[in-house]
């Protein structure tokens, strides 16, 4: 009993057993997790799985069908979002046009009836956080995009918040410079030092900020790690084929024992993997195998790489050049099906022609087998 | 330098109808209208150019206290449209969705589809001493004897917000609409209960449609003519009956048209007073 209260307290936030249903369709799914002090915690998951749902649980604009939201501690569900201590920083951020950019820091604080020169002092010091320190006469309209950002945010922390909510905040732009905010956010968390739920659909914004990641699907958390955790010992193929890039075969177990798991893909290839995730693998069931095209070995002659578990003759499609993140598209000679390949950064194979027959091949180590499961193999791709 | 002056007989061709319409039908009988003001008649068709009519407005009581009480009473009742029709416009903009909207939105529409006699008839037929309300009331027993309903100012504000209630929701509803959901909850959010976040956020979001739509309930009423004659009686008191009474009863059409100026200016400077006390202007109610 003790023991319960004791491990709430180490959480800013924490949700147990959330369900939200609309009618008869689930949007959020029994999830339960809980968010350390001064953590970056991202949920991650495609589209229409139910993230901005949660949030707004979290914030208190919805209200879970059942489950329970503490914050610090407390449940919240019966308290309104004016008096939790969480902000939220809206997808389309939500500034208040009618105000300046100072006004807009004030917001908060009035509302909770500091006075004059206190709040005067808070916005100098927020503006001067964020790198805006003259700006506070300035109207919204006036400031860029990643100004307007930081505005957002600066106005929610200046409230120092429990925890600060952000629904898809770099999904509005464009690509320079919501890698540049990538790293400013991470800044603005550290200097802060508030807890941050970040949800998103962009697995490279969630690997590269946060210590924790949630992935979700279809209104359930499949697993909470950190992103190397994700990465590297993901727990389903839901998650092994969204966060970052991979090769899928999809086949039938002909014989599994702890040497490996013997697999024949859907296209006819033979395949050795190592069994992953929860569920065991039985000879006959239907599997997911992932490979990364960093743990496939490329070469121009066999010899290189016949010591490996899986090999596959094929040719070359095309090269993707991106500097060190350059890859190349092979296709399988024997089922015409397509592979990502990472090259080394060596640039010894930079000279490869399309048509170019290669030879590839990767250990049993580096490939992971997953029992197919039904609902979550229809998210999985999106 | 040719192609400059084809485009500007384009444009002088294309600006003919609106510049031909606001002459002859706008600019020409005020012209006409202003000259008739200014005339005096010092004897059987001799006249002066002179002040006069302008003049009588001032030091008769019954003129400007007759202007006075049609003001007072127009604002009352655009104030009284405003806190009627804001509530409405915030229900159909912000709470409803799809077709309830649209149909809430044309059951403003609905008195229109009536001319304002026939409209203004209905109401007499309702309000007056052997009319339907009168006459259920004793039904009900809740009153002994026939209770008259026309004739007071209560009445006639009443007809004034119904026939204003249209042009003061449709431009609230086109501005609420344009107002962001998340800018409402991000007050909210940011500590604003239910007062803090209208007068901090949705008033100033919907201030040009405030406006826009206070300009036009008012200079309806102060305008209209058949509400307050027909819900009023003869004896209401509206400044547009003074100026109908000088054209037509007393034939007096210098002191007439002197008013109609009166009423322009008086009116124009209200609002004038209004905006300026709103911190708008006219070119933000518009853009
Ligand atoms: N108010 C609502 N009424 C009905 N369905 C909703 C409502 N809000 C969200 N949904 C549904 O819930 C699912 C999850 O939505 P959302 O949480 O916005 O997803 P995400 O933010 O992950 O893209 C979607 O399928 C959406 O259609
Ligand atoms: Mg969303």
């Amino acid at each position: 009993m003790t023991d319960a209260t004791d491990e709430s307290e180490l959480y800013d936030l924490e949700c147990r057993n959330l369900v939200r249903t609309f009618g008869a369709f689930i949007a959020v799914d029994d999830v339960s997790f809980g968010v350390p002090r001064g953590d970056f915690f991202s949920i991650l998951g495609p589209s229409g799985c139910g993230k901005t749902t949660i949030l707004r649980m979290m914030a208190g604009f919805d209200r879970p069908t059942s489950g329970d939201i503490l914050i610090k501690g407390k449940s919240v569900v019966d308290v309104p979002p004016n008096r939790r201590p969480v902000n939220m920083v809206f997808q389309q951020l939500a500034l208040f046009p009618m105000m300046t950019v100072a006004e807009n820091i004030a917001y908060g604080l009035v509302r909770k009836g500091l006075n004059k020169t206190d709040i005067a002092d808070k916005v100098k010091s927020a503006l001067g956080r964020i790198g805006l320190p003259t700006s506070g006469g300035k109207s919204i309209k006036q400031l860029s995009g990643g100004q307007q950002q930081r505005v957002a945010i600066a106005r929610c922390l200046v409230l120092e918040p429990a925890a600060l909510l952000l629904d898809e905040p770099l999904g509005a732009l464009d690509l320079k410079l919501r890698e540049h905010m990538k790293v400013e956010l991470k800044k603005m968390q550290d200097q802060f030092g508030t807890t941050f739920v970040y949800i998103t659909h962009d697995q490279s914004e969630a690997l590269v900020m946060s210590n924790h990641v949630a992935v979700m699907n279809k209104g359930r958390f499949e697993q909470i790690g950190s992103p190397q955790d994700l990465y590297y010992h993901p727990d389903t193929a839901f998650v092994a084929g969204f966060v970052g890039d991979t090769n899928r075969w999809h086949g039938r177990v002909e014989s599994a024992d702890a040497s490996g798991v013997k697999v024949v893909s859907a296209d006819g290839v033979n395949l050795i993997a190592t069994a992953a995730g929860k569920t065991p693998l039985v000879q006959g069931g239907e599997v997911d195998i992932f490979v990364r095209p960093e743990s496939v070995v490329i070469a121009t002659g066999e010899e290189r790489v016949s010591g490996m578990e899986n090999r596959i003759e094929g040719d070359l499609v095309s090269i993707l050049f991106n500097g060190a993140n350059s890859r190349a598209l092979i296709r399988d000679r024997h089922t015409g099906g397509e592979l990502d390949v990472a090259l080394p950064q060596t640039g010894e194979f930079s000279h490869l022609k399309r048509g170019q027959a290669v030879h590839l091949g990767w250990g049993k180590a580096q490939a992971k087998a997953f029992a197919a499961d039904a609902r979550r193999d229809q998210g999985v791709g999106t | 330098m040719r192609m400059q002056s084809a485009t500007r007989l384009a444009l002088f061709l294309l600006l003919a109808p609106i510049v031909l319409w606001l002459a002859l039908l706008v600019i020409l009988p005020h012209v006409d209208m202003f000259m008739v003001s200014m005339r005096e008649r010092v004897g059987i068709r001799q006249y002066e150019y002179s002040f006069a009519n302008y003049v009588e407005f001032f030091v008769e009581p019954l003129y400007w206290r007759t202007f006075a009480r049609t003001a007072i009473m127009s604002i009352i009742a655009t104030v009284m449209t405003l806190l009627i029709g804001f509530p409405v416009s915030y229900y159909i903009a912000k709470m409803l969705r799809g077709r309830m909207k649209n149909f809430l939105f044309l059951l403003c529409l609905v008195p229109f589809w009536v001319s304002e006699l026939v409209r203004t008839f209905g109401w007499m037929i309702l309000l007056r001493e052997s009319g339907v309300i009168s006459n259920l009331m004793q039904w009900m027993g809740l009153v002994s004897g026939p209770v008259e309903m026309l004739y007071n100012d209560a009445t006639i504000m009443v007809g004034f917000i119904y026939t204003s209630m249209l042009f003061m929701v449709v431009p609230l509803v086109s501005t609420l609409d344009s107002l962001d959901d998340s800018l409402v909850e991000a007050g909210y959010d940011l500590g604003g209960n239910a007062f803090t976040v209208l007068r901090t956020i949705i008033i100033p979001h919907a201030m040009p449609g405030i406006v826009s739509g206070c300009i036009v309930v008012f200079m309806l009423t102060l305008g209209n003519y058949l509400t307050p004659v027909l819900l009023g009686g003869k004896d209401s008191l509206w400044f547009t009956e003074q100026i109908y009474t000088q054209f037509i009863t007393r034939f007096n059409w210098e002191q007439g048209a002197a008013f109609g100026f009166l009423l322009l200016g008086l009116s124009s400077l209200i609002v004038w007073a209004g905006l300026r006390l709103s911190r708008q202007t006219l070119s933000q109610t518009m853009g």
